[in-house]
């Protein structure tokens, strides 16, 4: 890319930002600096920060401490509109388009100053100029629900210009694109620098850093780890090293790896999202033995969610095999997956792992209501159920003013207790649990790791999605990493290399570099 | 002074009983407003409305009478409505219950004396299952939109309904009607006017209170009702129970109709789609899907309909004013159950008092 004049002051300067978040520690004293011309990559895992601090940027948080100046003046922003006025415009990740409405009524959607009967020729002559400028191709008289992803992101992107955004804010923006839509993305951004424009981009992919941006800078856990020139990275590993980090690992007790028997086995497991035919599982193979824990890597979004659920007879494959103790269990219902032995801890506790208007005993025993430790025939026995649930009370050590207690009035680390408790009770050999620890705080977190450790002790079969390698290095036998909807590699822990598995996290093939 | 709303740690249990009282208050509160408007005295109105609906033996047998309908169409909409599935098509299911039970007592002339009400009863039953359980397969297979779906049936069955006792089913003598049912045939009453429908929605109250609260099947249910993706990862079939609750409510709306024809009506005529099925959903409501609130629920909206019969007859004034009664009752109730998740507190006096 262009070299780019950095005498004047930054456009944007970001300094000693910190935002908490209940329990979370987001952002901490974190400076960025933007020049007019400049492309920045903010890079960074899932929950380093990055979304976080452009958010406050946007007027969506506001900072706990911390000034941002705007072209060298402090700025107070209150809400999206204060950030437009200052020319700063974001695309996320979740389109905010209106579906069943043009593209010229989206992009004067909620503008302020447009008289009562907004005159749609000339926006749609200004959309049309704007977008020929620029090379947009987008025609102001299409629906947006006709458009493909690609040319939805450009009207957004458009939407912002139509406004007069100077600084754009990209967040992973080519994680929906065609490597073709990512060309012409690039040659786009290209423009709008020429012009003194200037953009932040959000991305864990290392590629396109090399590719897009003059400058890099690293999340991680909330804090600024290094920002430099792109140009002075001369090993794409320097840049994984940056973003997993090496924090020395803490042990757990855990007892000798003896792998047993096969439990859990997929075989080139292919699934298709319907209408665009993507590819969200592509080939997908794996072997899951009694006494072993199987880490997932990669980053959200990459079809793990998708696999478990798969695994767990909640979505449907279009081709290949899931195989329990060597019985063919594809695209069979959950119960039937369930009946043969497998546990499921969800990825999204509240929405899928309880009945949040549920009591706390009723929660616990959804599992097993169906058998005959809790009801008699077809009729569920309370007393049994009472001193079913205080068992698993007591064990799990969870907090709760009672059994009755609505689950949704618990605190997240014991929500995921019970879901825990509840699976890891009803437990027949395998156990896949996916984010397990997400959100919660050091001390639930540490109970979830240690409970999955003693599954594995105990011989069973644990399939554990993360995105924490630290976690996955930690509790894991094993880690595959996916990427794309695919597997890209398989690793024992012993052998594995942090910043290999980084690598492999950001796509890039091994033995490529 | 300033109110803020701030959440309960638990649901309140004296609010869940507290609220629909209040609401009842309020509504009559805001019954008398209109009342005044339209230059009646509110409390002579409410009088005459009580006295209307249990001043004598035979008030209280007619009140009655209109309980049985309104209680089973209470409980059928209930049980879909556990599984926020929006049934509004009782109405459509009651009218398809009444057609199936006359079908048989026309035409099925061959039975025994004896087989005739019964064999009409689970036609008419299976009727109502028929056109409730459509709509349940049409959402469970291809998400098509419920609301609209039994809404749209209920135009669909009275028409037909129409079409039967106008041309097809009519009886040789009058201009509508169906040949009314042989005697033998009806359902006896017990009590005057009351009939021994009486017994079939009480036993059918203590049947479905059970299999509600006390099943593995009343447990999915609710499951399914409060958070249908997690009742799923439970291994719940979310498909097979929409469709079976869709049966059985089309089925109790069905027996609603088969009883009421049965033992009031005796044909299928003009005005068979009374209304039931609609203020069957404002009994679930107001019942909290309870099925034994249900019981005292179904006696209110029956008061209040013969109740307001009287208002012609003594005070000449528009039997309407009742339906505006009944339509007032939700509104408060509605907006009052935001009390039982989170309490009102007051934040204190603004100091200034000047302006």
């Amino acid at each position: 890319m262009h070299e780019i004049e950095t005498d004047d002051t930054p456009v944007v300067r970001m300094v000693g930002i910190t935002k908490h978040f209940p329990g979370v520690l987001a952002n901490n004293n974190v400076d960025l600096t933007l020049h007019r011309g400049e492309v920045l990559a903010l890079l960074g895992e899932n929950g380093a920060g990055k979304s976080t601090l452009m958010n406050m940027l946007v007027g969506l948080y506001r900072p706990d401490s911390g000034e941002i100046f705007i072209n060298g003046k402090l700025a107070e922003i209150h809400s999206p509109q204060d950030s437009m006025a200052l020319g700063i415009g974001m695309i996320h990740q979740e389109f905010m388009l209106v579906g069943n409405m043009t593209v010229a009524e989206n992009i004067i959607l909620g503008m302020k100053d447009l008289p009562f009967v907004p005159p749609l020729a000339d926006i749609k002559k200004n959309i049309t100029e704007l977008s020929k400028h620029y090379g947009l191709q987008v025609y102001p008289d299409k629906i947006i629900q006709d458009l493909s992803v690609g040319e939805q992101q450009r009207v957004e992107i458009l939407k912002l210009l139509y406004r007069g955004a100077e600084i754009l804010i990209l967040d992973e923006p080519t994680a929906v694109l065609t490597p073709g839509e990512s060309r012409d993305l690039n040659e786009i951004l290209k423009k709008m620098l020429a012009e003194g424009k200037s953009a932040i981009f959000i991305t864990h992919k290392m590629d396109e850093v090399m590719e897009f941006s003059h400058t890099v800078q690293v999340l991680r856990r909330g804090t600024s780890v290094n920002v430099c020139p792109t140009s002075s990275i001369k090993r794409v590993q320097d840049l994984a090293r940056m973003m997993v980090g090496r924090d020395i690992l803490f042990s757990l007790d855990r007892g000798a790896y003896e792998p047993g028997e096969v439990m859990l086995e997929a075989k080139n497991l292919v699934m298709q999202s319907v209408g665009t035919n993507k590819y969200i599982l592509d080939n997908v193979s794996f072997t899951l033995r009694g006494g072993e824990i199987l880490g997932v890597a990669g980053v959200a979004g990459n079809g793990q969610q998708q696999l478990t659920e798969a695994l767990t007879g909640l979505m449907h494959v279009n081709s290949g095999q899931v195989l329990i103790r060597g019985k063919d269990y594809t695209n069979k219902t959950p119960l039937q997956i369930i009946r043969s032995g497998v546990s499921h801890i969800p990825a999204d506790r509240g929405r899928m792992g309880v009945v949040g208007d549920m009591s706390v005993g009723d929660n616990l025993s959804m599992k097993k209501y169906r058998t005959s430790e809790l009801s008699d025939h077809s009729v569920i026995k309370r007393s049994w159920v009472r001193l079913f649930a205080e068992r698993l009370i007591e064990t799990f050590t969870i907090k709760t003013p009672s059994q009755d207690t609505s689950v949704k009035f618990l605190s997240g680390g014991n929500i995921q207790k019970t879901i825990l408790a509840r699976e890891i009770d009803s437990c027949g050999g395998i156990l896949i649990a996916v984010y397990p620890s997400r959100g919660l705080d050091v001390g639930a977190t540490e109970a979830v790791r240690q409970n999955l450790i003693k599954q594995r002790d105990k011989g069973n079969a644990v399939f554990l999605v993360s995105e924490e390698l630290e976690e996955l290095l930690m509790v894991a036998d094993k880690v595959a990493v996916m990427f794309e909807g695919r597997i890209m590699d398989i690793v024992d822990v012993k052998d594995a290399k942090t910043e290999e598995l980084g690598m492999l996290m950001a796509g890039v093939e091994r033995g490529s570099i | 002074m300033r109110f803020a709303l701030e959440k309960r740690d638990s649901k309140s249990r004296k609010m869940t009983v507290l609220v629909p009282i209040a609401s009842l208050l309020l509504s009559f509160l805001l019954g008398a407003i209109v009342l005044t408007l339209s230059k009646a005295n509110p409390i002579q109105t409410y009088v005459a409305m009580f006295k209307g609906a249990f001043g004598s033996q035979s008030k209280i047998q007619f009140t009655l009478v209109k309980t049985v309908p309104l209680l089973l169409c209470g409980l059928a909409v209930g049980i879909a409505f556990r599984l926020k599935f929006w049934n509004i098509g009782a109405e459509g299911q009651y009218v398809s219950g009444v057609i199936g039970i006359t079908w048989v007592m026309q035409f099925w002339t061959f039975l025994p004396h004896w087989l005739v009400l019964p064999v009409g009863i689970v036609v008419g039953v299976l009727f109502g299952a028929i056109w409730g359980g459509i709509p349940g397969v049409l959402k469970a297979q291809w998400s098509v939109d419920e609301t609209l779906a039994t809404l749209m049936m209920n135009y669909i069955i009275i028409g037909y309904a129409e079409y039967l006792y106008i041309n097809a089913w009519k009886a040789p003598r009058g201009n509508m009607g169906t040949v009314r049912y042989p005697e033998y045939a009806w359902l006896p009453r017990i009590w005057g006017r009351v009939h021994a429908g009486v017994f079939f929605a009480l036993i059918l109250v203590a049947i479905l209170w059970f299999v509600l609260y006390k099943t593995r099947w009343g447990f999915e249910l609710n499951m399914i009702g409060k958070n249908q993706k997690a009742a799923r990862c439970q291994g719940v079939s979310i498909k097979k129970n929409i469709i079976l609750a869709m049966l059985i409510s089309g089925g109790i709306a069905g027996l609603a109709g088969v009883i009421d024809s049965a033992a009031v009506t005796h044909q299928l005529t003009k005005g068979v789609n009374g209304g039931y099925g609609f203020t069957g959903i404002i009994i679930a409501w107001m019942s909290g899907l309870n099925p034994i609130a249900s019981i005292f629920v179904a006696i209110l909206m029956a008061a209040l309909d013969t109740g307001s019969d009287a208002l012609q007859i003594t005070l000449k004034l528009p039997s309407a004013m009742g339906e505006v009664l009944q339509g007032l009752i939700l509104i408060p109730l509605l907006a009052g159950s935001i009390f039982t998740e989170y309490k009102l507190l007051v934040l204190g006096k603004h100091k200034e008092s000047s302006k």
